[in-house]
């Protein structure tokens, strides 16, 4: 069972994709929404030709996102793969250009120079290579010292393909777990055979999850997902001895997908927010007519059981980072009330960071979580019971996933998991802390509504905004920053770690952190500043972005302030910024202009280039005390 | 089922597959009178035939096909028509 189940079916497909390239304004938009429906491999190919068709090779112009240069290396056939990785991408608003090494010759092709793999400059490496290659020279005859010999020269080469990579192309490497796919020569205790190809994969599998994180490589865990869905539905013999195929192409598109998850999560484009309906969804019944009384869940019934579980699930995902908010057609107090008084509720009030109830249309309501939260509307997914509901989203709000849930709750937790649209690479303290946050957010906002004048507000915050360069500790975070950020974003440019650690290194250029921290807690990591030193007296601001969590807090001039300070310590006499314009950060169009640069240049496209002199700089006074740590 | 009934069914998986409209189906149509009909391709046919009638064809039947009319008698026999 390899379908993408949790996409609607569209209706005129053939006629849809046939029309694709009949108006080119709207043909990416167009693509998109066929990305997003059930396709089967057929149609994931089809869909393909037609956008290759259309586009051509380069990605189409205003694409918001950075588009991928994916170097596919491996050991069989994976000409296969290649649209439906390229469609899983356009799913997610993705341009995926994929290079494959020619048949067998990943190796020869990463150690020669030479070779279209270098000439292709990948900007990201996925290593696929097959479990009977990987297991070549291994067999039940041999006894455990071999077998361990080879196991441990197995370990070296992938290590040694990683390093070739990185070194070759400075870029992120995937690589794909292999599938457990050779028959069993023991049975159930078949790691007790030393020689085992089955066993050795089972074993590498294992050791690959703390390899490739000790070298910083992420795992397309494609075990794991044949696990669930039965390894005879990724694998078939047959097409092995066909065509080298160790992945068949019913499966594709699912492969497709696990790709795209990881590709898009690189640059932050994961959903952060599950918003639930309540009636239906979290407990069965409706509470306006059943009351409190009449609901069911918790223990005691089947069904009851199951809307516990998915809270349970809900709240799993909260405590990793997802932000959980709740928009339902109730009366407020109605809604509210199974949270406040309801023994058996998972979920409790101050787990939901946006709680909107009222009997307006869900779109708006939806509109209204983004607009309380500060995130992007494509960044929501929304569960509902309701077809009706589903359907209206899907048509008033394309941009955010509404999974086909369907109406057994016993489901709804897989088919938020199948459908991957939290993925993420890693879980800092700021993921964790963040239901905490929006906590804090909302005290704040109360306190805002209770003072009048926001001069008092602002300093009742007290406020401290704590900085430092970047560093090994921060990094993940710095990283995840700068790829997920997009509406205070001056630049958006995008970096890997590997960029990030050439920052640190660079004497002539410098990587802030910053952090604030406030009478209701701490925000985290809000701002990410990196300056470069043009010439002998120009700072460049390559790049300043921050949290719409702290907009309106007087971050912006204080976070100046220290900008013009670092620059005149690498004896910079002029701050140089930038605002480069995308889809989604038109909020900081002015945002120089406003703090006093003044504006040099302005381009065709609205980008614009603006000044600032720092001998005649004079620091704004904000409530915000600096610290660096 | 009957045999025209397959030869339409046939017929759309081929559309789908080719992305034209101009395909044909006739008995003695083979790969090689239809541009792009490789060897991936035919493994596409087959695994949507597979789906479709929910059947599975093995290695041999697989090696013995040599047209349309051949695998429209596989799927006939299978199916059970």
């Amino acid at each position: 069972m390899t379908i993408l189940y949790w996409l609607p079916e569209i209706e005129d497909w053939r006629g849809r994709l046939r029309g694709l390239g009949n108006n080119p304004e709207t043909a990416w938009d167009e693509a998109l929404a066929l990305a997003n429906s059930r396709l089967d491999f057929i149609r994931t190919n089809a869909l393909d030709q037609m956008i290759s068709k259309i586009f051509g090779d380069a990605p189409p112009k205003n694409l918001s996102t950075k588009p991928i240069r994916l170097a596919l290396l491996g050991s069989g056939t994976m000409a296969h793969l290649r649209s439906a990785i390229r469609i899983a991408g356009l799913r997610r608003g993705l341009w995926i250009s994929i290079y494959e090494n020619d048949y067998g010759q990943y190796w020869q092709e990463l150690t020669d120079p030479g070779s279209g793999l270098h000439e292709f400059k990948p900007n990201v490496v996925l290593f696929a290579l097959d479990p009977h290659h990987l297991a070549a020279g291994l067999g039940a005859g041999l006894g455990r010292a071999e077998a361990e010999h080879g196991f441990a020269e197995l370990r070296d080469r992938l290590q040694e393909c990683w390093r070739l990579a990185r070194e070759a192309f400075h870029c992120p490497v995937i690589h794909q777990v292999p599938l457990p796919l050779h028959p069993t020569l023991l049975g159930n205790n078949e790691h007790r055979l030393p020689g085992s190809r089955q066993g050795l994969i089972t074993r590498l599998n294992h050791a690959l999850r703390e390899l490739a994180d000790a070298e910083g490589v992420d795992l397309l865990a494609i075990d794991a997902r044949a696990a669930i869905d039965g390894l005879k539905a990724w694998h078939d013999p047959a097409l092995w001895h066909r065509a080298k195929q160790e992945i068949s192409p019913a499966a594709a598109p699912m492969y497709g997908e696990l790709v795209a998850r990881l590709l898009a999560a690189k640059q932050g484009r994961s959903a952060k927010c599950l918003v639930l309906d309540l009636d239906n969804t979290l407990w069965g019944g409706v509470v306006g007519d059943d009351g409190l009384e009449g609901l069911v869940i918790g223990q005691g019934s089947a069904l009851g059981e199951a809307f516990v579980a998915f809270q349970e699930y809900a709240r799993e995902l909260a405590r990793r980072g997802v932000i959980l908010a709740v928009c339902s057609k109730n009366d407020e107090a109605n809604a509210v009330e199974p949270f406040d008084k309801h023994p058996e509720m998972v979920l409790k009030r101050h787990d939901i960071a946006s709680f909107v109830a009222n009997w307006n249309d869900k779109a708006s309501n939806l509109r209204a979580i983004t607009d309380e939260l500060n995130i992007g509307i494509d960044s929501l997914v929304f569960v509902d019971d309701n077809p009706f509901e589903r359907a209206l989203i899907r048509r008033e709000l394309p941009m955010v996933a509404v999974p086909e849930v369907g109406d057994d709750p016993a489901t709804f937790a897989q088919t938020l998991a199948d459908a991957g649209y939290f993925e993420a690479l890693a879980v800092t303290e700021e993921d964790r802390a963040r239901g905490e946050q929006y906590q804090g957010n909302r005290q704040r906002e109360r306190l805002k509504a209770s003072t009048t004048d926001l001069d008092s507000y602002l300093r009742s915050l007290e406020m401290e905004l704590i900085w430092r360069r970047f560093d090994k500790v921060g990094l993940q975070r710095t990283v995840q920053l700068i790829n997920k950020t997009n509406q205070f974003n001056l630049t958006t440019r995008r970096y890997t770690e590997e960029d990030v650690l050439a920052v640190m290194e660079d004497s002539r250029a410098f990587g802030l952190q910053l952090r604030l921290v406030d009478r209701f807690g701490d925000n985290g990591i809000i701002a990410i500043v990196i300056g470069k030193m043009n010439g002998t007296e120009d700072l460049a601001i390559d790049t300043w972005l921050m949290s719409c969590r702290v907009l309106g807090r007087q971050v912006e001039p204080t976070t100046l302030n220290l900008i013009a300070e670092t620059a005149k310590r690498l004896g910079a006499r002029r701050l140089i910024g930038e605002y480069l314009p995308t889809k989604k950060n038109g909020m900081v169009k002015d945002h120089y202009a406003k703090l006093g640069f003044t504006v040099a240049e302005t381009g065709e496209d609205g980008s614009s280039r603006a000044v600032l002199d720092l001998p005649t700089f004079a620091p704004a006074s904000t409530f915000i005390t600096v610290t660096e740590t | 089922m009957s045999e025209a009934e397959i030869y339409a069914e046939l017929g759309e998986i081929f559309r789908d597959v080719f992305l034209t409209d101009d395909i044909e189906l006739r008995p003695e149509l083979s790969a090689k009178d239809v541009p792009g009909w490789d060897s991936f391709k035919q493994i596409d046919i087959i695994l949507a035939v597979e789906e479709k009638y929910r059947i599975k064809l093995n290695t041999r039947e697989l090696d013995s096909l040599q047209n349309v009319g051949d695998l429209v008698r596989v799927i006939t026999a299978k199916t059970g028509g």
